[in-house]
C-alpha cells in the first residue's frame, strides 16, 4: 500500500518552519494539516504555491473503471485528516485547492472586507475498489470561514467523515455544524491521539451534540486496518439510513 | 517565487487570463472527481500550450483533481480547459457517480463501495 509515509509537496510547503505537532504523533499531520489552511493566497504572500509542478509520479486509475464516487474527511486543523487519507490511499495524497464562489468571497467579506476570492487547500487521495469503482478521498479544514467552499465540494458526495480530537471536541464543532447544515451524512470518527485520555462514548455524543443514529468509532488514523475501519462504518451507516427510509 | 525556467502562472492573475474570465465563474463546473483521459485526437496547431499541457498528461484515466494536482494549477482553470477540451473531443470524461437521490441505485452503489472497502482490510 503506497501513500503512508505523508504528502508529497513541493518544496517551498514543507519548507514553513516552527509548526507544533502533535506530540508523539507523526509530523505530517501537523505539516499537511497546517498548510492545509494556508488557504488565502493574498495573506501568506505565496501566491504560487499551487503553480509548481508536483513531482509525485502519476499512476494513472485502471482502464476499466467506469466512474468515481467521493466521500469527505472532514474536521479542524491537525486533526489528522491528511494522515487518515494518506493511510488508506493508493497514491500518495496530493494537495490542490478549492475556490470559493463569488457568492462564497461575498459572504467572506464578513471577515475579511479585502478579499474577493479565497481558496482552501484540499488535501485527496484515491481508492480502488472491485476494479471498475474508484473512491475518491477529498480532505477539507472544518473553519467557518471555508463553508461556502464546502458546497461544491459536498454536492454529490456518499457522505462524510468527521475527524474529532478529544483533547479539543470544539474545534470539531464547526465541521460538524456545516455537514448537517448542507445535509451530507456522515459518522463520526475519534483519533486516538497517544496522549489523549479515554472518554466515555456517552459524553462524547452528548459533547458533541450527536443524533443516536450517527456513527461514533474510534480510530488509530495512522493504522490502516482502522482508517480502513472508519470509513466501513460510514458506508454501513449510509445503506442503513437508505434501507431504513424505503 | 519564481526560479529561472520554470514554467508558472501566477495564481492571481493568469488564470482569468488563461480562461479568459471564466475561472470560478460557472456553476456547473466539472465535478474534481470527473476522470478524464485524451480521446487520441490529433491537437490543431494553434491550441494554447495551456491546453496541450493538459492533453499532453491525461494519456490515461484521472480525476480533475489530479490533473490540476499533479500540473499545479487552480482546479478553477483545470476545469474550465479540460471542459474546453471536451466539448472539442480532445478529453473523453467519465462522469462522477453520484449520491443524489439516495434510491435503489445509491445503495447498489453504497453495497459495492462496502464489499470493496472490506476487501482492502
Amino acid at each position: 500500500m503506497a501513500g503512508t509515509d505523508g504528502t508529497i509537496r513541493t518544496d517551498h510547503h514543507t519548507a514553513h518552519p516552527g509548526h507544533t505537532a502533535h506530540p508523539g504523533h507523526a509530523d505530517r499531520t501537523t505539516r499537511t494539516d497546517h498548510t492545509n489552511e494556508t488557504g488565502e493566497t493574498d495573506e501568506t504572500g505565496d501566491t504560487d504555491d499551487m503553480d509548481d509542478m508536483d513531482d509525485t509520479p502519476v499512476m494513472y486509475v485502471e482502464s476499466s473503471v467506469a466512474g468515481a464516487a467521493k466521500i469527505l474527511v472532514v474536521g479542524p486543523m491537525g486533526v489528522g485528516k491528511t494522515t487518515l487519507i494518506g493511510t488508506v490511499s493508493e497514491i500518495k495524497p496530493l494537495s490542490t485547492e478549492a475556490t470559493m464562489s463569488q457568492a462564497g468571497a461575498r459572504l467572506d467579506t464578513k471577515v475579511r472586507p479585502s478579499k474577493t476570492t479565497t481558496t482552501v487547500a484540499l488535501d485527496f487521495g484515491r481508492i480502488t475498489l472491485g476494479g471498475e469503482l474508484v473512491l475518491y478521498l477529498f480532505g477539507t479544514p472544518g473553519q467557518q470561514r471555508f463553508l461556502p467552499a464546502w458546497k461544491d465540494l459536498a454536492r454529490g458526495a456518499l457522505g462524510a467523515l468527521a475527524l474529532v480530537d478529544t483533547r479539543d471536541l470544539e474545534a470539531s464543532f464547526d465541521a460538524i455544524g456545516h455537514l448537517e447544515d448542507l445535509d451530507v451524512p456522515f459518522s463520526v470518527a475519534v483519533n486516538a491521539f497517544p496522549d489523549s485520555t479515554p472518554h466515555n462514548e456517552d459524553d462524547l455524543r452528548s459533547a458533541l451534540d450527536l443524533l443516536p443514529h450517527t456513527p461514533l468509532v474510534i480510530c488509530d488514523a495512522r493504522e490502516h486496518k482502522s482508517s480502513v475501519q472508519a470509513l466501513i462504518s460510514l458506508v454501513s451507516h449510509l445503506i442503513e439510513t437508505l434501507t431504513e427510509a424505503s | 517565487m519564481s526560479r529561472p525556467g520554470e514554467e508558472r502562472t501566477t495564481a492571481a492573475v493568469r488564470p482569468y487570463v488563461i480562461t479568459r474570465g471564466r475561472a470560478g465563474s460557472s456553476r456547473d463546473a466539472l465535478p474534481l472527481e470527473t476522470l478524464v483521459m485524451a480521446s487520441g485526437s490529433a491537437l490543431p496547431p494553434h491550441l494554447q500550450p495551456e491546453y496541450r499541457r493538459i492533453a499532453g498528461f491525461c494519456q490515461g484515466l484521472l480525476s480533475v483533481a489530479e490533473v490540476a494536482a499533479h500540473l499545479g494549477q487552480p482546479p478553477a482553470v483545470v476545469q474550465v480547459l479540460l471542459a474546453d477540451l471536451i466539448g472539442w473531443g480532445h478529453i473523453v470524461a467519465r462522469p462522477p457517480i453520484r449520491v443524489v437521490k439516495r434510491k435503489r441505485a445509491d445503495l447498489d452503489l453504497l453495497r459495492k463501495v462496502l464489499d470493496g472497502l472490506e476487501s482492502k482490510l
